[in-house]
């Protein structure tokens, strides 16, 4: 049974924290496969320069920082972010492996911004870190594996910095405006991030 | 077979000012078989999910102590098995061996021996199909079969069973009812048993508990004494007391037609027969009519159909005035027409709170505000959801959720309402006042459909009553 | 579109046999291979080697095309960044416009690039395809020890999928019976596909609370070590296939160096 000093402790996972990031995972899994075709189908869009499409990578990093910022447990956001790749894979993502490869390499970055604080801190900063690093991870990997003979600074270099602009805004930001608008909902409310809520 | 006490125990949730359960000082000695009784909204949920242990420290405050063979329940959970009034949330692996597996590798029961447990406990409660199964491929009924296979697989000396029957349709019910008789004969294990309907479950329990408003306890003993002592007093509270006559609210004579249907038939992809075939009715102003039929026949499908919320294989609903079928108009010109109470009341909330909900149909329809307030007020009042006006919808009771679903499609009531199972889970009172508020719109001119198993409900106010079985009308009847 | 996790092959082909732990790892020796390699030799003849097994996997020829279908246009893709925005353009210039530029030296390169992301992602896909998430999540704690409450966790999760799909349909149409709907304006519609989305997403928070309640409910963090009721086994056929993905990977390698082109 977990008591209080449990609750805080960010290594002792109660089932509900276990299932929330797994459930999280599975709906960001069907994002993914789901966004999996959008990113393909703008790529004649964004043809006339194509690292602007590293602005659409925020999206594959939103469990990397939604989870931590939620469960506030150590692993939680490696977890989130690479049992969604998997999904995605189950579900008949054409990337195959290399998603899960990748999905654990982001939820690394992401992970980094929370342990630097020794799981403590959850706010704007933090976030903003978190899905900066995940996007880094993201980038590298990319890079390195996809466009390896591009040139660094028509290619690289923009494909990072926006990598890391989408990942801070999209992941960052936008997993803190989902947790203040879960919020009210009452779902939050066996978490840490949850505790505030008024009484009715 | 374990004892179970509880002393002086008060529970609030996370989240609420108010205790759901006060002051509760109850033992009930091993091998006990208690039938626990309450209004809507009394605690009976709560005090169930105590003796599992599914109370942490982190979803809200206790008072007291809950005890299983003198220890604290939490650390008691190996011995427990609980059945949740939902039968959809309690199931957790992908086939139905598996789920019942599930709760025995927990116990670290060696693999020779865990099949055939399985079996024997698939075989005790009837379940019709093997091991193999897919979960998500059964019927409400299946489900809550499974779940108690996997309940008594685990050979739990304390069972507790929240509303095992609710939402089944009266001969699966009874067939739920008959597995758990023969089971029970086959183990001592302590019981308790949550049921609204006291009549179908008596000759299981030998003791009744009845939990009053804000979950204090008022009255406790022997099945029959406290029902012929109490009786009065627990149906004036909202205990369904068998034998106290119910109220009806018969029709007057019914208008002209208010919605027509032809011909509607729905065939989901892949499915062996369609879901939905050849139904045609016409629903009348100020009539109600009732649907009936065995689960899965295709009683909700006809009310999304008829309702204009999903797209029919063929055929079409109409209302006069529309040239358009009700699934091609615009959704608030819909609504302006007919509206829907759905079969799950979670997943008709669209707002955060409780007042909202109920504000929100009226507020679509244009209604000034002293009106809507008024009307709120009211409905908040009749069916006692006034303390709740701030709740987030979710965190209601299986009762309360139910009744506010429907009180929020009775709030603005169009021309048209479709009702799905609108009374499961409602204590007598609010049984009562669900007729009533039904019985006023209806008598005021609107046109009702009725999915329900509740033949209470039916015979309380309908005119007609359409028998489903399989997809099509196998006949209409006059209660 | 429907949303499955179950295997689209036939169950009873070698491949869909093996043990799911020893399959992945197969799979992820063919693409990390891949990956590492910068040659076009390297994935050429790795893809060769993956068609060879083709038959093996029980897969429906058409389920795999649908599957695959997109990977063409994204290794396109891939080609033709690689080859336009290239370091340095080398060889005969195939195509001079303005600021575009692309020579033979960069497209072949873009190629051998594009042909490595092929077989990285086919190996992942062949193996997926034929993978049941239940074998998958009882091989993971059998044979690689994983801590069963997150593969089993995980697992239970995967089981709301399907119904995450039927949730979406009653979420809109509830919201159709009350009035809210898109219709032609873009902006509404995304404003309710997005409201839509965020209900869904609360929901399955929800919906996690209560299974994790339902799986506690039967002793799951009881903390007693968990038995299995399948059992999952490395048998001799799926070291030999672990085995055989190894050593093709170490003997493709091999050819490449001997043929002088090998490149990281
Ligand atoms: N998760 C929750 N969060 C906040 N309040 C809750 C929660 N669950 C139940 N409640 C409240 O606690 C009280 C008791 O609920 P409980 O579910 O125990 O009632 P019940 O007697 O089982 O009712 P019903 O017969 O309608 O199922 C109700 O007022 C309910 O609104
Ligand atoms: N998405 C779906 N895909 C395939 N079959 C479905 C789907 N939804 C419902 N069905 C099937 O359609 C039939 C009719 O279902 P429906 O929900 O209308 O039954 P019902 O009469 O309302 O049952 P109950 O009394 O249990 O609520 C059932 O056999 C059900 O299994
Ligand atoms: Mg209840
Ligand atoms: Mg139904």
């Amino acid at each position: 049974m977990p008591d209080s000093s449990a609750l805080a402790d960010p290594r002792r996972w109660r089932t509900v924290d276990i299932l929330t990031c797994a459930v999280l995972a599975v709906a960001f899994g069907v994002v993914f496969w789901a966004w999996g075709f959008v990113w393909n189908g703008l790529d004649p869009v964004l043809a006339f320069y194509p690292p602007l499409k590293s602005i659409l990578n925020g999206v594959w990093l939103i469990p990397a920082v939604l989870a931590p910022l939620i469960v506030r447990r150590a692993g939680a956001g490696l977890l989130t972010e690479a049992l969604a790749a998997t999904v995605s894979a189950f579900l008949g993502s054409f990337w195959g492996v290399a998603v899960i490869l990748q999905g654990l390499l982001q939820g690394l970055g992401g992970e980094l911004a929370f342990a630097a604080t020794r799981y403590r801190r959850f706010g704007t900063l933090v976030a903003l870190a978190g899905g900066a690093l995940a996007a880094v991870a993201l980038a590298w990997f990319d890079v390195r594996n996809y466009y390896p003979d591009s040139d660094l600074w028509a290619f690289k270099v923009p494909y990072f910095a926006l990598a890391m602009a989408s990942g801070a805004l999209v992941a960052g930001l936008g997993s803190q405006a989902l947790v203040k608008a879960m919020l009210p909902t009452g779902v939050l409310d066996r978490f840490p991030s949850g505790r505030e809520r008024q009484r009715v | 077979m374990v004892p179970v006490e509880f002393r002086g125990f008060a529970w609030r949730h996370a989240g609420r000012r108010a205790q759901a359960v006060a002051d509760v000082d109850l033992r009930i000695e091993a091998g006990e078989r208690v039938l626990l009784l309450g209004p809507s909204g009394s605690g009976k949920s709560t005090l169930l999910a105590a003796l599992a242990g599914l109370l942490t420290e982190d979803s809200g405050e206790q008072d007291g102590h809950v005890l299983i063979d003198g220890k604290p329940a939490a650390e008691q959970q190996g011995r427990v098995g609980i059945l949740f009034q939902d039968p959809e949330t309690q199931l957790v692996m992908a086939r139905s061996g598996d789920d019942v597996a599930f709760g025995l590798e927990n116990q670290a029961v060696p693999r020779d021996r865990i099949w055939p447990r399985v079996r024997e406990a698939l075989a005790s409660v009837g379940f019709p199909y093997g091991p193999e199964r897919p979960t998500h491929a059964l019927s409400g009924g299946e489900q809550q079969r499974l779940a108690l296979a996997g309940v008594l697989a685990r050979r739990p000396e304390l069972i507790l069973l929240d509303e095992p029957t609710a939402n089944l349709d009266p001969e699966g019910a009874q067939e739920v009812r008959q597995a758990l008789r023969a089971a029970l004969a086959a183990t001592e294990a302590t019981l308790l048993v949550v049921e609204h309907r006291v009549a179908d479950i008596l000759d299981l329990v030998d003791r009744v508990i009845a939990l009053g408003p804000g979950g204090v306890l008022i009255a406790d003993g022997p099945a029959g004494a406290v029902l012929a002592r109490h009786g009065d007093h627990l149906a004036a509270q909202g205990v369904w007391v068998p034998g106290v006559p119910l109220p009806t609210r018969p029709a007057r004579t019914a208008g002209d037609t208010a919605l027509r249907s032809q011909s509607l038939a729905l065939r989901h992809p892949g499915a062996d027969r369609p879901a939905l075939d050849d139904v045609s009715f016409e629903l009348r102003q100020g009539e109600l009519l009732a649907v009936t039929g065995p689960n899965g026949s295709g009683k909700s499908t006809l009310a999304l159909l008829a309702g204009g919320l999903a797209k029919p294989t063929s055929g079409r609903a109409t209302v006069p005035g529309e040239t358009r079928p009700l699934h091609r108009l615009p959704a608030r010109r819909l609504a302006t027409r007919v509206g829907s109470v759905f079969q799950d009341p979670e997943h008709q909330f669209v707002t955060a709170t409780v007042r909202d909900e109920l504000a929100f149909g009226p507020r679509q329809a244009g209604w000034p505000t002293e009106r809507i307030d008024a009307r709120v007020d009211e409905l908040l009042e009749r069916l006692r959801l006034a303390p709740l006006a701030n709740a987030n919808p979710h965190t209601l009771s299986g009762g309360e959720a139910r009744r506010l679903s429907v009180a929020g499609a009775l709030a603005a009531a169009p021309g048209v309402l479709l009702l799905d199972e609108p009374t499961f889970g409602q204590d007598r009172r609010t049984w009562g006042e669900l007729v009533d508020l039904t019985a006023d719109i209806r008598d005021e001119g609107t046109a009702l459909l009725a999915v329900t198993h509740d033949r209470d409900f039916a015979a309380a106010l309908a005119g007609r009553e359409l028998v489903l079985t399989a997809g099509r009308i196998a006949e209409e009847r006059r209660p | 579109m429907t949303l499955t996790l179950a295997p689209v092959c036939d169950a009873r082909a070698p491949i869909a046999r093996v043990n799911p732990v020893a399959k992945l790892a197969a799979a992820f020796a063919v693409s990390v291979t891949a990956l590492v390699a910068a040659d076009w030799l390297t994935p050429l003849l790795l893809l060769a080697a993956l068609v060879a097994v083709l038959p093996f996997t029980g897969i429906r020829p058409a389920e795999l095309a649908r599957r695959l279908r997109w990977l063409w246009s994204a290794a396109a893709a891939v080609v033709l960044v690689n080859a336009v925005f290239a370091a340095e353009q080398t060889g005969r210039i195939l195509i001079d416009y303005g600021p575009l530029e692309i020579s033979t030296g960069a497209l072949l390169g873009g190629i051998a690039i594009g042909l490595r992301v092929c077989v990285a992602a086919t190996a992942g896909v062949l193996a997926f395809a034929t993978t049941d998430p239940t074998d998958l999540a009882d091989a993971l704690t059998q044979q690689l020890r994983a801590p069963a409450r997150f593969t089993i966790g995980a697992l239970a999760a995967l089981r709301l999928l399907p119904l995450l799909a039927a949730e979406w349909r009653q979420i809109t149409s509830a919201r159709r019976a009350r009035g809210l709907e898109g219709g032609r304006n873009p902006v509404r519609r995304a404003r309710l596909f997005a409201s839509t989305m965020f209900a869904l997403l609360v929901g399955a928070i929800r919906r996690a609370g209560r299974l994790a309640a339902a799986m506690d409910a039967r002793g799951f963090d009881s903390g007693i070590p968990r038995t299995h009721a399948r059992e999952q086994r490395m048998r001799p056929g799926d070291w030999v296939v672990l085995a055989g993905a190894l050593l093709v990977c170490a003997a493709v390698v091999a050819v490449s160096v001997a043929y002088g082109v090998f490149e990281v």
